[in-house]
């Protein structure tokens, strides 16, 4: 679309029709919803050790902390912010009218230290976005939440998701037990990369370690901003120890990234990777092009005082622009108003960000998009 | 006429003018230290050696691709490890580039990691005499940095307090992977000291203290490892920010050595978004992030980003402030930054030499 003119209406909420959200976070109202899902050993264990009264909220994202719900977006009596299909369809489904949105469920269940009940949850947690979510909203695709911990409940849990392909993606915290890339996830990452699932790391920590390399800092905004740090470390974890090498057709989505640090992570590793990759001969290509050719990166938040300059400068320094992906991050409090992307983006860019790159991403999007226009 | 050789020429011709803030001095064995230390701590040093906090007593976690991480012409002719001859140091790199001022960073046994506190004050206080002794009095060219283990905050004042007078030292050494992050509380009487004793606080890649390098576990590969250093300086001064360090003590002056440079621009961006969203919970700070870092951070410039295009690396430089840069070479190991080929960018002799010398310069004023 040569010549096309800049997206400078990027406020109007119609702008976004057709889009898709890569980024909707629904909220457990409590673990008494996943009671129809669990076995009779895991309800008695419910009931005697009164797990259902425990807030598994993460202390990634305190229910009450300012950028964890966007004022206009909180809910009526303390109920817990993106708990609400009806409301979620208000503030996003039907106002910006995406043609999909993919729901992150962000919950305690990932980070149980015990991995039996980790994964009895994670899978009671699938089941109940089936029911409460992908069922009563056509729109709306899901990232299959898993214990990561556990390697083999892990590929019990996406096998048992394989046929449904509402679940587009398997979810992972960006910080977990152990580095990303290390092959004890390998089998995780062979099978996504067969049901052509893309790895979605999200941005959050099991706490297993203090958040950096520096110990544990007093504030939770110290925590928040440690999260881009945190990617850049898995990245070039997943790159050194081969994981794209060995799955030539995997891709990894870096959810909530903050996306700006990805310039200076990319010359510092390409610069890194010269001096010494000796060390590692199955990285035959420069970590930049691997990022280019496996890794997309949702676009809230963009950390920058001006959000489309910044989105351009990234375009020309990764000489790409089919690295971002529109997100909403639903109810987290990114943006105002309606500002899901900043003016100035050329209408072209515009269509690969709100939609375009994301079908090459997610490979069960692009076939259910086919199968829509056939029906239609 | 090869390429090599051009380049010699137009180096030759530019007269280099360099201050490095980032020598490594090394012994040439650790008895050098002998006559600083008691008695206790020699017999201590040869019974139980270093004893911190990870899997190996006297090697790195994640073992270099280089012996020593060093330069594999940097090792002497006379025997001992680079960085441990003066006259080849004075050959090799001092004279050779220009350097006319020269800062030492001495990183033997990580004394501000140790767990035994008493032995590490005790390595701090007898390499900050051997700088002295061994180096600067022998080569009016270097200057000394006062080693802290910061991790006994008594101590360390005492020892910035007695050395302050002494014109040999330059600033204050402190190890980013401190027990605690840098800007909590515990540590403020050295960041105190430092401004009385109008000194700045350098904070080189360095120490170890248990938490994995990065939030999510610990690396396999070198590779990794080297890259977190970059991760590592970013929570550093996100704490120094946040835990009001800047805000409380407007004189105290960072550098940042050997953290890379690329991150900068997004890290105080970043700080700053999420500061605007979350700022009710750290209302001490009374100014925008990127603002304390503007006005009391510096950084070096080794190992330098080398961006595909020359005006990403300007464009990066102008972000940052081209007056925050201090030009360092790492000397001897691996990554050594030469200063005439260091930056790849098209720079005016103006720029060349505010980058060299005079960011420096100013920052480390009459010392």
């Amino acid at each position: 679309m040569a010549g096309d003119p800049q997206a400078t209406d990027a406020g109007r909420p119609a702008k976004y029709a057709g889009a898709i959200d890569c980024d909707l976070h629904p909220a457990l109202p409590g673990m008494g919803v996943l009671l129809p899902y669990l076995d009779d050993y895991w309800r008695e264990m419910v009931s005697v050790r009164a797990l259902d009264r425990l807030n598994l909220g993460l202390t990634s994202y305190p229910q009450n902390a300012p950028l964890s719900c966007r004022p206009d977006w909180k809910l009526e009596r303390d109920q817990k912010p993106g708990s609400s299909l009806e409301a979620m369809q208000v503030h996003v489904l039907d106002r910006y009218q995406p043609r999909f949105g993919i729901l992150n469920c962000l919950y305690g269940a990932q980070v149980m230290h015990s991995e039996d009940m980790a994964a009895v949850l994670c899978r009671a947690t699938n089941d109940w976005i089936c029911d409460a979510w992908l069922s009563r909203d056509p729109r709306l695709r899901a990232s299959i939440v898993i214990a990561a911990h556990n390697t083999e409940l892990a590929v019990a849990e996406i096998e048992r998701r394989a046929d449904d392909l509402r679940f587009v993606q398997v979810l992972m915290l960006v910080s977990g037990e152990v580095t990303l890339g290390r092959r004890q996830l390998w089998p995780i990452y062979r099978l996504a990369e067969k049901l052509g699932l893309p790895i979605g790391v999200h941005a959050g920590s099991a706490y297993r370690y203090a958040p950096t390399a520096v110990g544990w800092p007093s504030y939770y905004v110290e925590d928040y901003v440690s999260q881009s740090a945190a990617f850049e470390n898995q990245l070039q974890s997943m790159i050194s120890e081969g994981v794209f090498a060995k799955f030539p057709d995997l891709k990894v989505v870096a959810i909530e990234s903050g996306l700006t640090w990805l310039s200076g992570f990319v010359w510092r590793a390409d610069k890194t990777w010269k001096g010494v990759r000796a060390e590692v001969p199955w990285v035959t290509r420069t970590p930049s092009e691997i990022v280019r050719d496996h890794v997309r990166f949702t676009v809230q938040p963009v950390d920058a005082p001006d959000e489309a300059e910044a989105i351009l400068r990234l375009i020309e320094h990764l000489n790409s622009d089919e690295l971002f992906l529109f997100s909403t991050d639903y109810p987290h409090w990114q943006f105002d108003g309606d500002h899901v992307l900043p003016d100035g983006l050329s209408g072209a860019l515009f269509c690969k960000i709100t939609s375009e790159n994301a079908l090459t991403t997610y490979p069960r999007l692009a076939k259910a998009d086919r199968t829509m226009e056939i029906s239609v | 006429m090869s390429i090599v050789e051009l380049e010699r020429g137009r180096a030759a011709e530019a007269k280099l003018r360099v201050i490095d803030c980032d020598i490594h001095p090394a012994m040439t064995s650790w008895t050098e230290v002998h006559p600083y230390l008691a008695r206790q701590w020699i017999e201590h040093l040869s019974v139980y050696g270093s004893h911190l906090r990870h899997a190996f007593s006297e090697a790195l976690t994640h073992p270099r691709m280089s012996p020593d991480a060093a330069r594999v012409d940097a090792y002497p002719e006379e025997g001992g490890p680079p960085g441990s001859s003066l006259e080849l140091m004075r050959t090799q790199h001092l004279d050779a580039n220009g350097v006319e001022i020269g800062m030492l960073i001495p990183l033997r046994w990580n004394p501000g990691s140790q767990r035994n506190l008493d032995f590490g004050v005790a390595l701090t206080q007898a390499m900050n005499s051997w700088q002295v002794e061994r180096w600067v009095k022998n080569e009016p060219r270097l200057r000394a940095s006062i080693l802290v283990a910061q991790e006994d905050t008594t101590a360390s004042v005492a020892e910035i307090d007695a050395r302050a007078g002494d014109p040999s030292f330059t600033q204050i050494l402190v190890l980013p992977r401190t027990d605690e992050p840098l800007g909590r509380r515990r540590y403020w009487p050295i960041f105190e000291a430092a401004v009385r004793n109008d000194l700045p606080i350098a904070i080189h890649v360095g120490g170890t203290n248990g938490h994995p390098s990065t939030g999510g576990g610990w690396p396999s590969y070198y590779m990794e490892e080297h890259h977190a250093v970059a991760q590592t300086m970013q929570a550093v001064l996100t704490s120094l920010v946040f835990e009001g360090v800047f805000e409380r003590l407007p004189k105290l002056r960072v550098v940042i050595m050997e953290g890379g440079l690329g991150w900068i621009p997004s890290l105080s961006a970043r700080m700053d978004k999420h500061w605007l969203r979350l700022r009710s919970e750290v209302p001490h700070l009374k100014r925008p992030p990127s603002e304390y870092v503007r006005d009391q951070v510096w950084f070096t410039t080794q190992p330098m980003e080398e961006p595909g295009r020359a005006a990403h690396l300007m464009d990066l430089f102008d972000r940052i402030g081209c007056d925050r840069l201090l030009f360092s070479t790492d000397y001897p190991h691996w990554d050594f930054d030469d200063p005439r080929h260091a930056f790849k960018a098209p720079l005016s002799e103006a720029q060349r030499d505010q980058l060299l010398y005079r960011n420096a310069q100013a920052f480390y004023g009459s010392r």
